[in-house]
């Protein structure tokens, strides 16, 4: 536990998350945004909606290190990261898919038409399918070592789970959307983080910082619930 | 009987009023024009929130934000406070 008390008890990356967010939302909602039609100023959830995916994979590439950890030194220590890391990497997605979904109804919806109407057009796009594969991958996992009652071969088996569930990730929320016809932005060579189309360099100098600074909030989250875990075994052991 | 005119549908002007039944029509199409021009000139305006940039009540939605997130974070620092406590009982 001693290289865990290194980073999990500094102050200095939960600091830098705090002042990140706050750029994040003073420049996101202040600065300069270039004038699309359609978007309008939606065009601001850049710096939310994209940056809980940017996290949620982050987090789960936090989370498969730590699986990978655990195989190679059965420390279980390496078992609880890689199961926290990957719970809120899942709440990330969740409000990644809950801020598409509102974002979608605004921006992709038939406009004379109440929402609803047009969510099955919107359900079946394969970026919202794929995201959706990747989400209920990980759920399974976490099913998958809570009906497990013995402590090593519940690690076991989760760390092995995690890497191949972190195999479908990108292949599911990245790879299968990008080879079909999609409404989301970053399909059929159209990069959705393209200079000339999309985003201009003013948006980049707060999308960047946004997506560290929610990833170290993210972690932030994964470490007190590991440090609050550690402390339960150990009273559990005691 | 001089009281009947020898042709009573004799219209001299008539090739007057053609030429401008014309140009009328021809003014209207060409007012039409413009006013689709205008429409165009709208249309590649896209909408923004200029107006609440300019009122500053977008400010307003800043301080509100920043009140949530620093409520959260201070929450977050009060857990993690906690936690340490704990883990130096321990």
């Amino acid at each position: 536990m001693t290289d865990a008390k290194n980073y999990m008890h500094k102050s200095w990356w939960k600091i830098a998350s705090i002042v990140l967010l706050g750029y994040t939302v003073v420049a996101g909602f202040l600065g300069e945004v270039p004038r699309l039609p359609l978007l309008q100023e939606t065009i601001r959830n850049l710096y939310f909606h994209v940056c809980m995916w940017f996290a949620m994979m982050i987090l789960f590439t936090v989370s498969v290190v730590n699986a990978v950890r655990y195989l190679r030194t059965f420390n279980l220590k390496y078992d609880i990261y890689a199961r926290h890391f990957a719970v809120v990497a899942i709440v990330f997605g969740l409000l990644g898919y809950s801020t598409g979904a509102i974002w979608a109804s605004y921006t992709w919806a038939d406009p004379n038409k109440p929402a609803y109407n047009s969510f099955s057009t919107i359900a079946r796009d394969p970026k919202l399918i794929g995201a959706a594969i990747a989400l209920l991958v990980y759920f399974a996992y976490l099913i998958l070592r809570d009906s497990i009652q013995d402590i090593d071969k519940k690690a076991r088996i989760s760390a092995v789970y995690n890497i191949f569930a972190y195999a479908i990730l990108f292949p599911s929320i990245w790879i299968l959307p990008r080879i079909l016809p999609s409404l989301h932005p970053g399909n059929e060579d159209n990069p959705a983080l393209d200079v000339k189309n999309d985003i201009s360099g003013s948006m980049r100098i707060v999308f960047y910082p946004a997506v560290i600074g929610w990833t170290l909030l993210g972690v932030w989250i994964a470490t007190l619930k590991i440090r609050f875990t550690l402390l339960k075994e150990k009273k559990m052991l005691s | 009987m001089d009281r009947y005119i020898k042709n009573p549908f004799h219209f001299t002007e008539r090739k007057k009023d053609a030429i401008m039944n014309s140009a009328k029509k021809i003014t209207t199409l060409l007012a039409t024009f413009f006013l689709s021009l205008i429409t165009f000139a709208q249309d590649k305006k896209t909408e923004m929130a200029d107006m609440m940039k300019e009122n500053g009540r977008i400010y307003v939605v800043v301080a509100v934000v920043l009140t949530i997130l620093i409520g959260l974070i201070l929450y977050m620092v009060r857990l993690d406070k906690k936690i340490s406590r704990l883990e130096k009982e321990n």
